[in-house]
């Protein structure tokens, strides 16, 4: 058993140590995915400013730029990474290895949330100094309690995903396509959920974005405190308590599912 | 003491598209410890099949396979522990890591200590004659050194059992002569490791192998030492005749009586066709020379050789590899 978690942590770690050491090789990356997303949400934000908004949905916009650099780490560069280890043969190989699926994709977690945190700082700089975007933290601790609470909820619905990719290709691709653009809307990246309809509000509470957006859009823009977000904290509980066992649960019953099926290995499919 | 590999009737059925595909019927193998085992067959015969159940990645559909006496379906894990695989025409790995850094990252899926891992890699780098690219990324390595790396990737660990499937596919003459001493050496070491080898390449498996199973449709049709199975073809004598035109339509052979098998190359360039044929008589020849000289066919050149492990599958089977391929692809 020790033996086994030690095996387990340091593939986590051999596995965050890649995913580092390959964007530090290739820095252009790292420039293309501060630049663009400031771009994009600078549209937003002269939108709002256009039709006379509150200067707080300048803030929101920017917090939801931030945030939506981790989700879209978390469904291309973690939860379609098993798809592209596939082609490669390194599934393969780590399919041999007698270490637990839930660690890689540990590693791959982490790296991307190291990643991912540059490009977010950097949109949250250029939010504060281009938009001027008001910033009002009263509780510091429970805003970094809110911001790792959702963090952790969508890499768990990643590692969920990622058990997809390792059986499906080109099917599991359109799924994530269908979940990008969608959960941008839902969790209401760009605008305050509560604008939405009821029953489009009640679609949206299944994303633990949602209530990771809302958590930290009150806690650092309206200086909120814990009393007024605890809905938010234990709903990002909820879904890290089932998330995370259902992503093991089913990694192994696709890893089963290939296995029976012979599609495991299967490449271009 | 148990085996190192054991299968016992062993069996993979497939969907298919119109009707249930069998990948491997009552396959019942057993390898030594030490040994190395080669399984030799055309393409689709069965031989990734066999080898993906024994890495665990694919479960059979009937039968039982052990792997350092641990059952593959049951004991995955523990079967894990002791096993690699290499497999030919792939490069495992991450480009734009550097050939230390990329096996120092697969010895971490063994969980190998930061100084043993060092130490190992620093061996097996100048065991595979790497060391000079330590530094180099993947991404530039040619063909030959990817897969030299992904031998020293699939030994980093020590396994028991070593699976190599195809290994020195689409690799140079050189490269493929200095990966098989070393995996042979490896095998016989004091550690005494047990080898699988697949492969369609009959030089290799003669030179590597100290026993082979002849695999064809799922099915193990001979398994012996290849001098064993090459001795059973003294009684036929086999002749290597190179025929002018590639048009040449042997088709005759098939119903001509004492023509146990034969393979035939087709050569573009020469406009020719080469014959191995392998016969119960000798006087047999004189009516095939004949029927060839009626298709104003000319014999250019006609020598008895020596049989092979193709001879044997030939002799089992009734035609050669090619033919087997394309009567697969016209299926």
């Amino acid at each position: 058993m020790r033996e086994q978690v030690i095996r387990d942590l340091r593939v986590a770690y051999a596995r965050l140590w890649v995913r580092i050491k390959g964007s530090n090789r290739e820095p252009e990356w790292l420039a293309a995915e501060m630049i663009i997303p400031v771009i994009t949400l600078s549209a937003y934000v002269y939108m709002y400013k256009a039709l006379g908004a509150p200067p707080q949905f300048t803030s929101f916009v920017v917090i939801g730029g931030t945030m939506i650099a981790f989700w879209v780490n978390v469904l291309w560069n973690m939860s379609a990474q098993f798809y592209w280890e596939k082609e490669t043969g390194n599934l393969e190989i780590y399919l041999v290895a007698p270490i637990s699926r839930m660690a890689i994709l540990l590693g791959m977690a982490l790296g991307g949330f190291v990643n991912t945190t540059l490009r977010a700082v950097a949109i949250v700089i250029a939010g504060i100094l281009i938009f001027q975007a008001p910033v009002m933290i009263n509780e510091p601790l429970t805003a970094l309690l809110v911001f790792l609470l959702t963090i952790v909820a969508l890499y768990a619905l990643g590692m969920l995903f990622a058990s997809l990719f390792m059986l499906y290709g080109r099917e599991a691709w359109h799924t994530a396509n269908l979940f990008q653009e969608p959960v941008y809307f839902l969790s209401g990246s760009y605008f305050p959920v509560t604008y939405l309809p009821f029953i489009i509000q009640l679609i949206a509470s299944l994303l633990p974005l949602t209530f990771g957006l809302d958590g930290i859009r009150r806690v650092a823009v309206m200086g909120e405190g814990f009393g007024s977000i605890w809905i938010d904290v234990v709903m990002l509980v909820v879904f890290i308590l089932i998330l995370l066992p259902l992503a093991k649960f089913a990694l192994n019953y696709m890893e089963n599912l290939g296995k029976k099926e012979g599609r495991l290995t299967l490449r271009w499919q | 003491m148990p085996y190192s590999v054991e299968t016992r009737d062993l069996s993979r059925t497939f969907k298919g598209q119109d009707k249930p595909v069998k990948a491997l019927e009552n396959v019942s193998i057993s390898i030594e410890e030490g040994e190395i085992f080669g399984l030799l067959g055309p393409n689709g015969a069965g031989k990734t099949t066999l080898i993906k159940i024994l890495v665990t990645l694919l479960l059979p559909t009937t039968g039982e396979a052990l792997v350092g006496g641990f059952d593959v379906v049951r004991e995955p894990q523990k079967v894990r522990k002791i096993i690699a695989l290499v497999s030919g025409g792939e490069t495992p790995g991450y480009g734009i890591l550097s050939v230390r850094e990329n096996l120092w990252f697969f010895s971490q899926l063994y969980g190998l200590s930061s100084s043993v891992a060092k130490a190992k890699i620093k061996q097996l780098m100048i065991d595979m004659g790497i060391e000079e690219y330590a530094n180099t990324r993947m991404a530039k390595l040619s063909t030959g050194y990817k897969q030299r790396l992904n031998f020293a990737r699939g030994l980093i660990s020590d396994p028991k059992v070593l699976f190599l499937d195809e290994p020195t596919l689409g690799l140079d003459v050189l490269t493929a002569k200095k990966l098989r001493s070393y995996i042979s050496e490896w095998a016989k070491r004091g550690l005494k490791g047990t080898v699988l080898l697949t492969t369609h390449y009959m030089a290799e498996a003669d030179e590597m192998c100290d026993r082979v199973a002849i695999i064809d449709r799922g099915r193990i049709l001979a398994c012996d030492r290849p001098y064993v199975l090459k001795e059973k073809l003294k009684e036929s004598k086999i002749m290597r005749l190179e025929v002018s035109s590639m048009q040449a339509d042997l088709s005759f052979l098939d119903k001509a009586a004492g023509v146990v098998g034969r393979s035939e190359t087709r050569n573009i360039q020469t406009d020719t066709t080469t014959l191995r044929i392998m016969v119960r008589d000798e006087a047999i020849l004189s009516s095939v020379m004949k029927r060839l000289e009626e298709q104003k066919l000319r014999v250019l050149s006609a020598d008895e050789v020596e049989p092979t492990l193709e001879d044997v599958y030939i002799c089992l089977v009734g035609r050669g590899f090619e033919e087997e391929a394309e009567a697969k692809t016209s299926a």
